[in-house]
């Protein structure tokens, strides 16, 4: 027994010292003084602004198309149903590399919608507008599918409920579902923002890298690692700092949905034979 | 009084069709076991469940009527209370009370005393207190028919008497349709004028408790009501053989394998064997006893009787004694013959 808890400890003392070093090594180079002295560098503060306009224009369509999205395949079932779930969950497992591809194959000059793009005057890639596109292709599984557990989760005897007091399936929506759902769908958001805001693969491929337009943070750290190495430091510094705080707001996010629903829950609306 | 009507309405569930017709002008008990396609009956009624064919409606309105009419559920003024009451946690009592409708709901909070209680969350009531919410939200919504679905299911013994005796008078006071789900019949009977039996999803038997207390329509109806079952072989006259040997006189000559329906508080308990002659006689030991309240089941072979503490202490009844448990030929109703129903 005494050597079943030596050995566990020392592994996950490896594993946790392992996991904690490349952070504590970034910290250890930058000091805050230099973290925020390297935000007035022009490359780091372009690549800044860049980043948070793409991401946040982009979480804003992944929230405005992938709540509707998500509702559905959470409350109904249809042929075709899980061919639909695979298609919002692939972007997660695809390599970026591969969806950048995609995307160029898709909306590129030569791509299948490239004509009608043009025609419409649009041309898309290495573009802000490309950045976005790509940033919300690769970060939108997260969020819809944190989306559909949360929609799933909320008893559904409680819409019912609403139904019978007058409420349509909008109002139903909007008093009854989103405010049970809400925890789940920040934790969503959290996660998908991180996810957007560290994307690199898919948007140098699709939007390339180009300062004060597409170069995003990410971006920024392989565009200045071999030019200079405390910059590109600086500015991994700045997107730990952004992901811890990201973490924490998603474990408050989950710990608010779990406060919430435990309430009176039934199986009224899950069986029709009782 | 308005009143609900449930034509011909058929429901595919899964394991059969509920078929039914029921017109509820004061308070329906729809009772029967779990299963049996009570809350589906009620679904059908909010519009939450589509019946396969059928109309429902309330007095002059229509609010379905297969392939022609289906009126959404937010648009059919029903008052829906939910097994589990079903409250909304993210709102305050108040609030929930107003989702049904904002004109009454002050005054409804007044007279299920739930006001003080007005600013709180649902987690934080108790069963009793959860039930009253329900009740004020589902009549908030100026229901022309109030549906309460196992409205004492959710509560603990000690508390559901006085919610019971709560409900009775608001029943009582209310001018609606009320049709309610439950699978006991002593609550059916207390809440209920009229109850009506659902079995797999068909009817049974209608009537006051009364009715089916004294004319059960079958075995089931019996046992649902509280009557000891006794299976025998009758020869045409009015004399029952039962397995054991034990020979019955019934009111009405049977012939065939019959069920007899025997009332626990028909029976009288004696350590002797009575001296009426005429009465029915089942000997043996005491199964069990069991006390409820003030109110004491002895069980002896078959029957079981309904005695009081008192008697019980009085006749120094212990389980393992012999014991006598007699009634009259009038109480031994037969009720059906085992292999033509589908007694469950």
């Amino acid at each position: 027994m005494r050597a079943f808890g030596l050995i566990t400890g020392l592994a996950a003392g490896v594993a946790l010292a392992f996991l904690a070093l490349p952070i504590v090594a970034i910290f250890a180079h930058t000091s805050p003084g230099h973290l925020i002295h390297q935000l007035s560098n022009p490359v780091v503060r372009d690549a800044f602004v860049v980043s948070l306009k793409t991401t946040a224009i982009a979480q804003l369509l992944i929230v405005l198309l992938g709540t509707p999205a998500a509702y559905l395949l959470a409350t109904r079932r249809f042929a075709g149903h899980w061919l639909a779930v695979t298609l919002v969950e692939l972007p997660l497992v695809l390599p970026p590399a591969v969806a950048g591809i995609g995307l160029l194959a898709a909306f590129g000059r030569l791509g299948l919608l490239g004509g009608t793009l043009s025609a419409l005057g649009v041309s898309l890639p290495f573009t802000q507008a490309a950045v976005t596109v790509a940033v919300a292709y690769v970060a939108s599984p997260l969020y819809i599918r944190q989306a559909i557990a949360a929609f799933e989760a909320t008893d559904p005897t409680l819409a019912d409920a609403s139904r019978t007091l007058g409420a349509g399936p909008a109002r139903t929506f909007f008093r009854v579902v989103l405010p049970l759902a809400r925890g789940g769908l920040a934790a969503g958001l959290a996660l998908s923002f991180a996810r957007g805001l560290g994307e690199f693969g898919a948007t140098i491929m699709f939007a390339g890298s180009l300062q004060k337009v597409t170069q995003t943070l990410p971006l920024a750290i392989y565009a200045e690692f071999d030019q200079d190495f405390d910059t590109a430091l600086a500015v991994s510094g700045v997107l730990v700092v952004v992901s811890i705080l990201m973490l924490a707001g998603l474990r408050l996010g989950l710990s608010w949905q779990s406060s919430d629903s435990k309430t009176s829950t039934s199986l009224f609306g899950l069986s029709s034979s009782s | 009084m308005a009143e609900l009507r449930l034509e011909d309405v058929n429901l595919p569930l899964r394991a059969f069709q509920l078929e039914l017709t029921l017109a509820v002008g004061a308070t329906v008990a729809l009772v029967g076991p779990s299963g049996a396609g009570k809350t589906s009956v009620l679904r059908s009624v909010a519009g939450l469940a589509r019946p396969a064919r059928g109309r429902i409606g309330v007095d002059g309105d229509v609010w379905f009527d297969a392939g022609r009419v289906d009126v959404p559920p937010d648009r059919r003024r029903v008052g829906l209370v939910f097994q589990e009451y079903a409250l909304f946690p993210h709102l305050t009592v108040r609030q929930n009370v107003e989702f049904g409708g904002k004109r009454l709901a002050g005054e409804l909070l007044e007279r299920f005393r739930i006001s003080r209680l007005a600013g709180q969350r649902p987690g934080k009531l108790s069963g009793g207190e959860r039930q009253r919410v329900a009740l004020a939200r589902a009549l908030a919504r100026e229901p022309q028919v109030l549906l309460l679905d196992e409205p004492l299911s959710a509560l603990d013994a000690h508390t559901k008497t006085t919610v019971r005796a709560e409900l009775q008078e608001l029943l009582h006071g209310l001018e609606l349709p009320v049709l309610l789900v439950t699978h006991d019949f002593e609550d059916a009977a207390a809440l209920a004028g009229q109850v009506s039996v659902l079995v797999d999803g068909k009817l049974r038997q209608s009537g006051s408790p009364a009715e089916l207390v004294a004319r059960p329509a079958d075995g089931f109806v019996a046992s649902f009501t509280g009557a000891n079952l006794l299976h025998g072989h009758a020869d045409g006259s009015t004399r029952v053989r039962l397995a054991d040997g034990t020979v019955l006189a019934v009111a009405e000559p049977a012939s065939g394998d019959v069920v007899l329906a025997v009332y626990p508080w028909d029976v009288t308990v004696g350590v002797e064997p009575p001296h009426d002659s005429a009465l029915n006689v089942v000997a043996g030991p005491i199964r069990t006893i069991s006390e409820l309240g003030n109110r004491v089941r002895v069980t002896i072979g078959p029957v079981s009787a309904e005695i009081t503490a008192e008697s019980l202490r009085r006749l120094g009844l212990r389980t393992g004694q012999p014991a006598f448990a007699a009634f009259k030929a009038t109480g031994t109703r037969v009720v059906a013959v085992p292999h033509s129903g589908t007694v469950s």
